[in-house]
């Protein structure tokens, strides 16, 4: 069981990391907008007009 | 093609023979005017005709070509300043606004032919709001230029402002959406050790885990507590020092004592620790606290909408030649040029011609509203058809729009009776809670002194004073700008209990029940006076009126000058034409300048009649039909199946009060009151025990409208300062009152649902945790549960308001289940 000494800290680095990204989507902005980004998807950006 | 072909690329029906045609992709199309034909070239030439494949709605139709000399202003700093911003590697940023962006495919074209322009770095168009944002190389091209290569794709760009409020709402969930998720995450880890602690505990597991979970929960609690929970401890000591204790004070007393207990006991090594309690009621607060927060912002946006859809520049007419001016520029008097589609930037008159416009961003009414030359525009309208010219009249902080914006800032600002009353209330249950904690901490202190410290936290965490201090004023808030949207706009947070609890609705006739769009029925001369002549007189004198009944006279035809001007409510108006003196209204009013005392003994014939005079005698007579308005019956029959009895009250003669009642079936009618006379007649009600509201036009009847419980003013879109009135229905006519109505019972009824729940979770709840029933985590779970779902109830109240209509009692039945 003293597999457990690494493993709970180890978890707790994975959750350190989590919250910071998260913290870093929230400064960027990321949650201001909820909604237009939903529609963004449906937009093709890839086409290359013809030569 | 069929025979009448359609514009390739608006989509218009093309009259006469195809003049204008183009090839695309290898077929013929064709367009109505050489502006499509340009534009629907230039996205050919730029291989961009991917667009008219993937567009789901037609653009709008190409305006006037206009030249890049009109986006040239914009290069100005001062212009500049409101909008762009620089960035740190030397780049600037505008916000803008499109006009004309109607689906993704325009986006895409928009975003596609920007990048391909030197000097774009990047630019995102967001069609749903139109909003974008251009960031662009300073050292390679000017904004000016950008703006134009935007323009000649047929949407016009606007700079876009963010209000204040808007930022600050943004500033304010980008603080709490972290809380939150430190908050969640956290909380979900300490559970998860709280579960291995009990199992190993039953278990028997090694010691050594046992220690260092509990070390570990510590660890992980430690910021939930001081970073996700500080609010709480702010706001706490906010409340001790300002001597009004909150609710912030018994949670976080709970959360600073379940942490510095359970931290002792970690580091004694024996003993109960609470960590999963302080946790899980730190999250779940916050979930509470953030509904409110967001359910508030929602409220704010509309104002926010309102004052975004402004543009900041606009095209003035000078020497009948258009150039492009920022509205703090604009000043009284000069003309401006609204091309269709846009935003209407000042207040003001319609110069010529006739314009349709959509008020609904005041008024809610989607429906297009007819105007005519010198019918007033209000700003944030939009124009529809045609270019309109407007005669400026107010411009900026003056402007309807805003003063909206101020009367609701101000009604927020005020805090309701009820509000008010939660608060002192509140002040006594945290108060009692704490003597309470304190008291059973005692009595456990003789009974098992090892299980006091557990009751004295079930105590502080089990009550809940969130339906007091939480959701309802988050009701109020939500509740008004829900209203707000339907074009009922209230001045006062309070009117809406009263409004909810009227039992009788005093109606004045002119103007709110009738209209009098027929205009003048028949003229009649006194003494040989010149028809032609009074009409003129009259309609100068009228022009200078508030009174519904002026809007009947059409606009003067000359220029004199009214000088000297005074109208008296209820009477009529005296004003001075080339040096005569002239009254004009009721027959007593006007025949009181010739020194002749009369009474109002008009024939009673259901037309009304205005009289005109000068100091020596009767000069004319106009008699104006009068209509009732169209949404009157129905409103009336929905606010009298709703329980609210409806009465009239007019100063006019008894005729046309007569006819309008009848035609409403309206049996409690009075007439040829005076404004004392009216308010005499609310006073009487009120001393009946009634709850009476009164519904007049807002301007003429101030003093009955200050008089009475709630007060009402219809159908006046252009002068809100004026109003005396708790409640502004902003739309033309009573159609939004039942609604109104509705809307406030329901209010008051989701306030009172929560304070009940309040009362009855406490009187379950608080003394289970005295009597030691209770543990902090159970405790805290109810606690939570109860907050959020008062905060639900609350924000329930967002949802847009139903119309009531009198042709469907099923309706008010379900309205009535809610």
């Amino acid at each position: 069981m003293s597999i457990i000494f690494i493993l709970i800290p180890l978890g707790l680095v994975l959750l350190l990391a989590a919250v910071a990204a998260f913290f870093w989507a929230v400064r960027s902005g990321q949650f201001d907008d909820l909604e237009t980004p939903a529609w963004r998807i449906l937009l093709d950006d890839d086409r290359k007009p013809p030569p | 093609m069929t025979d009448t072909p359609n514009c390739f690329h608006c989509g218009t029906a093309i009259r006469g023979p195809a003049t204008h045609q183009l090839q695309i992709d290898g077929a013929t199309v064709t367009l109505c005017s050489d502006a499509c034909q340009e534009i629907a070239a230039r996205i050919r030439d730029k291989g961009l005709t991917e667009f008219y494949r993937f567009r789901t709605a037609a653009n709008a139709p190409a305006g006037a070509a206009t030249g890049p000399e009109r986006w040239a202003s914009y290069d100005r700093e001062a212009l500049q300043r409101e909008f762009v911003s620089s960035r740190s590697d030397g780049s600037r940023e505008a916000q803008l606004l499109l006009q004309g962006v109607r689906c993704a495919a325009c986006s895409w074209l928009i975003e596609r032919a920007m990048a391909a322009v030197p000097g774009v770095y990047e630019i995102a168009v967001d069609p749903l709001t139109t909003r974008t944002r251009l960031r662009w190389d300073p050292q390679l091209t000017r904004l000016g230029e950008l703006l134009a290569c935007i323009a000649v794709l047929g949407y016009d760009p606007y700079p876009y402002t963010e209000d204040e409020a808007g930022r600050a709402a943004i500033l304010e969930r980008r603080a709490a959406l972290p809380r939150l998720i430190v908050a969640g995450l956290g909380m979900s880890e300490v559970m998860g050790f709280a579960v291995a602690l009990y199992a190993g505990a039953l278990h028997d597991a090694d010691p050594a885990i046992h220690e260092f979970l509990r070390l570990i929960s510590l660890l992980v609690a430690t910021p939930v507590v001081f970073y996700a929970g500080a609010p709480f401890f702010r706001g706490a000591v906010r409340g001790l020092r300002r001597g009004r204790p909150g609710m912030d004070v018994p949670v976080g007393l709970a959360i600073a004592a379940a942490y510095i207990a359970s931290a002792w006991n970690t580091f004694k090594g024996s003993g109960p620790i609470y960590f999963d309690s302080a946790v899980m009621f730190v999250f779940f607060l916050s979930c509470a606290r953030f509904l409110e927060m967001a359910g508030r912002h929602r409220a704010l946006s509309l104002t926010g909408a309102l004052a975004r859809h402004l543009p900041r520049v606009a095209t003035r007419l000078r020497d009948g030649r258009p150039e492009i001016v920022g509205i703090v520029e604009l000043e009284p008097g000069d003309l401006v040029l609204v091309a269709p589609g846009q935003a209407v930037p000042v207040d003001g008159r319609l110069e010529c011609g006739s314009a349709r416009v959509d008020e609904s961003l005041l008024t809610g009414e989607s429906r297009p509203v007819r105007k005519t030359a010198g019918d007033p525009v209000i700003a944030g309208s939009i124009n529809l058809f045609g270019a309109a010219t407007i005669c400026v009249e107010r411009v900026g902080t003056s402007t309807v729009l805003a003063q909206i914006g101020r009367l609701i800032a101000v009604a927020r600002e005020e805090r309701p009776r009820l509000v008010e009353l939660t608060d002192r209330v509140a002040v006594w249950f945290v108060t009692g809670v704490l003597v309470l904690a304190v008291a059973s901490g005692a009595a456990w202190w003789w009974i098992d002194a090892s299980r006091a410290f557990e009751v004295v936290l079930a105590v502080l965490v089990v009550t809940c004073p969130c339906a007091l201090a939480l959701a309802t004023p988050a009701a109020f808030t939500v509740g008004m700008s829900a209203l707000a949207r339907q074009g009922v706009l209230l001045r006062r947070a309070g009117a809406l209990e009263t409004l909810s609890r009227v039992t009788d609705l005093v109606f004045d006739k002119t103007g709110t029940l009738t209209e009098h769009s027929a205009g003048i029925q028949h003229i009649e001369t006194f003494a040989g006076h010149d028809p032609e002549r009074m009409l003129e007189l009259a309609a100068l004198l009228e022009s200078r009126s508030e009174h519904p009944l002026a809007r009947a006279f059409p606009p003067p035809g000359t220029t004199l000058a009214v000088t000297e001007v005074a109208a008296i409510a209820g009477q009529g108006l005296e004003g001075c034409v080339s040096g005569e003196r002239l009254r004009i209204g009721t027959r007593a009013f006007v025949l009181g300048l010739a020194d002749i005392n009369a009474s109002d003994d008009s024939p009673e014939s259901a037309a009304q009649s205005v009289y005109l005079g000068n100091g020596s005698q009767l000069m004319a007579r106009f008699e104006i039909t009068e209509r009732v308005r169209v949404e009157a019956p129905a409103a009336l029959a929905a606010l009298r199946s709703a329980g609210i009895a409806v009465a009239i009250a007019s100063g006019d003669q008894p005729g046309p009060v007569r006819a309008a009642a009848q035609c409403l079936g309206v049996e409690a009618w009075h007439a040829r009151l005076a404004p004392a006379g009216k308010l005499e007649f609310v006073r009487r009600m009120q001393r009946g025990g009634h709850i009476v509201g009164m519904v007049g036009d807002g301007i003429n009847d101030s003093p009955v409208l200050a008089g009475a419980d709630v007060s009402v003013a219809v159908g006046t879109g252009t002068s809100l300062a004026q109003h005396a009135a708790d409640c502004i229905l902003m739309g033309p006519g009573l159609g939004a009152l039942p609604t109104a109505v509705a809307h406030a019972r329901r209010t008051m009824r989701i306030v009172r649902q929560n304070l009940w729940w309040a009362v009855a979770y406490n009187v379950i709840a608080v003394p289970l945790a005295i009597s030691g029933l209770l543990a902090p985590w159970l405790a805290a779970l109810g606690m939570s549960a109860s907050s959020l779902l008062v905060t639900f109830n609350a924000l329930r109240l967002g949802r847009a308001p139903q119309p009531v209509q009198a042709t469907a009692p099923e309706h008010a039945l379900s309205e009535a289940r809610l």
